[in-house]
């Protein structure tokens, strides 16, 4: 969800209640990302120092190509991945809206 | 004519909250709010007041069973004072944000140290952006009657917000006043029963407070800005209806000989009733002064503060907080803003008096009016001064 979909100060329910029951399923943790990682899958070694490293879990292993990959619902965007990735086949890129 | 009663400034206001027929009480005895909540435990020990009293250890617990209280569909009502509210002010903060119709007598009392328990306005305005609707009243019908006024406010769809009530801690709370108390029967349906917006209800589960990101949380704030702002219509049509049907009647910005007044004394809270005598006494001796007295502090009501004060040549707004640090009273650095840009900006001089109970007589306000007329006729502005300082 970038700025321009999230609600209006208009649209929100009053005193900001949640009134729908579970919506922390749909809560995007992705959106506090200022950098989001980006990774080149011919330098990725499938190493997977990536995914031990990631604190949120966000990082997958593409079943068909067997790269690593991120999740953007969830990274946040610490940049450890990119820190730790011995081939530096991630780079950080920052988010635009 | 209704009867009038002679009886202490607190329980009129008591009686007046029994009469409304609360729910839930919760509070926590503080000076001089105490005989407010005493009388009010009493009610409901004796079984004159169908409701809960919550039996606190804190202020900080009393608002929060308050906000719990009033998220549940109750009528909830508290008291505090001075140090009582800068204990309860972090939940003081969310109630509002929470928009739930909680009414809050505050027997305004100076803060701490040194340690006083007497009246000055250093309480509310330490709080005074907490989003609150603030009522400042003079006298004790004003109080009785504004129990009714704010519940009725702040349980409107169209306002729901909690509203602070505040009474001038002893001057007012410990004095004996003549009232017309408001019975159950004269109170018709001017206070239907509350029906919230939305409750908490496991049948139908809300998140009350939730968390925030940043990218929600400039959204969430304006919209409790505007609902601040937005209470003002509803604040000036239930006066107009509390007026209609038991002929007293309110307005945001109180004036009295100010039409015609080259010098106009602004004040807030029980002072107002002293200045008011003190303009009498000089309008006698043919100077051209009048008195502002001011009614509701949240939503500021500058507009019409403008309009009424524009035509003055000189006006004297008192304080009884001070700004530490900052532009001196917080009530005068706000009616100074109010005329930023404005043509036909009188000359605002600012005077500080009656800390913690110190007394204010009417000969104070013969010397602020003379020393503000005084000070206007300099090249360089003033700072504020405080009156009867010894220096």
């Amino acid at each position: 969800m970038t700025q321009s979909d999230k609600p209006k100060w208009q649209e929100l329910e009053i005193g900001c209640l949640v009134i729908d029951p579970g919506s922390t399923r749909y809560y995007k943790t992705g959106d506090w990302a200022s950098m989001m990682p980006v990774t080149d899958p011919e330098r990725c070694a499938r190493c997977g120092l990536c995914w031990v490293f990631c604190p949120d879990q966000a990082r997958f292993r593409d079943v068909r190509s067997g790269a690593y990959d991120v999740n953007k619902f969830y990274c946040k965007g610490c940049g450890i991945c990119a820190r730790e990735c011995p081939t530096k086949a991630i780079t950080m890129q920052e988010v635009t809206d | 004519m209704p009867r009038r009663v002679g009886m202490e400034v607190s329980l009129a206001v008591s009686e007046a909250v029994k009469t409304c027929d609360v729910d839930v009480i919760s509070a926590y005895p503080i000076t001089p709010q105490t005989h407010i909540v005493e009388q009010l435990s009493e009610m409901v020990a004796e079984g004159h007041l169908d409701a809960e009293f919550i039996m606190v250890e804190s202020e900080q617990t009393a608002m929060a069973a308050c906000c719990g209280a009033a998220a549940a569909g109750a009528r909830t009502f508290t008291s505090t004072a001075s140090q009582g509210l800068q204990l309860m002010s972090e939940i003081v903060f969310i109630a509002s944000s929470l928009r739930l119709p909680i009414v809050m007598v505050l027997a305004n009392r100076s803060l701490s140290g040194p340690l006083s328990i007497w009246g000055d306005h250093s309480d509310v305005m330490a709080n005074r952006d907490c989003g609150w609707i603030m009522y400042f009243v003079e006298n004790g019908q004003a109080a009785h009657d504004h129990v009714f006024i704010s519940f009725r406010v702040a349980e409107d769809h169209k306002v729901l917000l909690p509203v602070m009530l505040n009474l001038d801690g002893f001057s007012l709370t410990h004095v004996i006043e003549p009232h017309e108390l408001i019975t159950r029967e004269a109170l018709g349906d001017f206070l239907p029963p509350y029906v919230p917006a939305v409750q908490l209800d496991p049948a139908k589960p809300v998140t009350m407070g939730p968390a925030s990101t940043p990218g929600m949380f400039t959204e969430a704030k304006k919209a409790q800005e505007e609902a601040l702002w937005g209470s003002r219509a509803v604040i000036d049509e239930v006066w107009k209806d509390f007026g209609k049907r038991f002929g007293r009647h309110y307005k945001a910005v109180e004036t009295f000989q100010t039409e015609d007044a080259e010098t106009i004394i602004v004040s807030m809270g029980g002072s107002s009733e002293t200045a008011k005598t003190a303009v009498s006494k000089m309008r006698a001796e043919g100077q051209k002064v009048g008195l502002v007295s001011l009614r509701l502090f949240r939503p500021f009501p500058a507009d019409d503060l403008r309009r009424v004060l524009s035509s003055a040549k000189v006006v004297a707004v008192c304080d009884r907080a001070i700004s530490y640090g900052g532009p001196g009273g917080p009530l005068c650095s706000e009616i100074k803003s109010a005329f930023y840009g404005y043509p036909a900006v009188p000359y605002i001089a600012n005077f500080v008096l009656g800390l913690a109970g110190r007394d204010v007589r009417v000969t104070d306000f013969e010397k602020i009016a003379r020393r503000a007329e005084e000070l206007a006729g300099r090249e360089e502005p003033a700072p504020y001064e405080i009156i009867g300082l010894r220096e």
